[in-house]
């Protein structure tokens, strides 16, 4: 498709397991900055001027 | 071809005249040279508009959804596997209808009169489920390479994959042929038509138009015979089968899964199994 390897995470958590929740967050957070924002899926408005 | 016609008439007026089933869901000429459509025939006095030919590469199952009475239905190889699918989707029972197996060498592409790209690495030329058959048997093909294509697709860079993307839907205006030939989709209401809430824009924006294909290749998952009928309604001739060929490898290296070749097992994407593959989950 073109989506970068990375931007899309998969993880199975329990609601018990609030501890690999915060992990998984920080981890999936600290992953998406590094590829920085995504240019791809991004409408462009039309312009009226 | 001309042996089949002969016959696909004779059973056809047979099942009619006798009451076994309603109508008969076959081909007839289209108002275009190479294109034969889809027609239900209901008395035994039409029979003779039924054609067969090496243009008719629509997918008929697409005309079994939810109907209720006895059909005859003339089915290729590709057909009947998605009639086994519509049969286990209980989208139509096995009872009710009459399968008139048609073994397939192939159809001709639209445009330029040689062997379709789907048909060209087809295996199941041969219908998987009949009640008659109009021919002989043919020999499967072994030793294609179904997914060269895909492959190429595959070892392109994420960047390299948006654009080819981009140029391959760059034609298409969302006029929704692919998916209203596709007998898979019979959703009473399409994602994309939907408006609460609005899933997917409805004009011909880029990510929109990329959005659909996407979501529909998914929507087809586990469930694509790869007959072709999409790309055969396209009329801006995308390679729409570029994606739904795609999610068809994963299924068949990842479950090891064929669509419509048995009506035993559920596919893989509405059953669990304990080996499942799960090392994508963290």
């Amino acid at each position: 498709m073109g989506v970068e390897p990375g931007r899309l995470q998969f993880s199975w958590i329990s609601s018990a397991e609030s501890t690999k929740f915060v992990d998984v967050v920080k981890q999936v957070t600290e992953s998406v900055k590094e590829l920085g924002p995504n240019e791809k899926f991004i409408k462009k408005t039309v312009k009226v001027s | 071809m001309d042996a089949y016609i002969t016959k696909i008439k004779e059973i056809s007026e047979r099942l009619l005249k006798d009451g076994t089933v309603e109508a008969v869901i076959g081909f007839r000429q289209g108002t275009v040279p190479t294109m034969s459509e889809p027609c239900m025939i209901k008395r035994s006095d039409d029979v003779k508009d039924l054609v067969w030919d090496s243009n008719c590469r629509i997918n008929l199952c697409n005309y079994l959804t939810n109907r209720k009475e006895k059909l005859a239905i003339v089915a290729k190889g590709c057909d009947s596997r998605n009639i086994v699918t519509h049969i286990i989707e209980n989208k139509i029972k096995r009872d009710q209808l009459f399968i008139i197996g048609v073994p397939c060498k192939g159809m001709n592409d639209k445009n330029t009169g040689e062997l379709q790209d789907n048909c060209g690495t087809c295996t199941h030329r041969n219908p998987v489920i009949y009640d008659e058959l109009v021919g002989d048997l043919v020999e499967e093909q072994t030793d294609v390479d179904k997914y060269a294509d895909v492959k190429k697709v595959e070892a392109l860079s994420s960047d390299e994959k948006w654009n080819f993307f981009n140029d391959l839907y760059s034609s298409c205006t969302r006029c929704h042929a692919c998916r209203n030939a596709c007998p898979l989709c019979y959703c009473p209401t399409c994602f994309v038509d939907e408006s609460k809430p609005q899933w997917v824009g409805k004009a011909d924006d880029a990510v929109d138009i990329r959005t659909y294909h996407f979501l529909r290749a998914y929507h087809c998952a586990g469930r694509c015979t790869d007959c072709g009928s999409c790309e055969a309604a396209c009329p801006q001739n995308i390679k729409v089968r570029q994606m739904t060929k795609k999610l068809e490898k994963d299924c068949s290296e990842l479950y090891g899964w064929e669509a419509g070749l048995t009506l035993d097992e559920r596919p893989p994407l509405d059953t669990f199994k304990v080996d499942d593959r799960e090392d994508f989950i963290k």
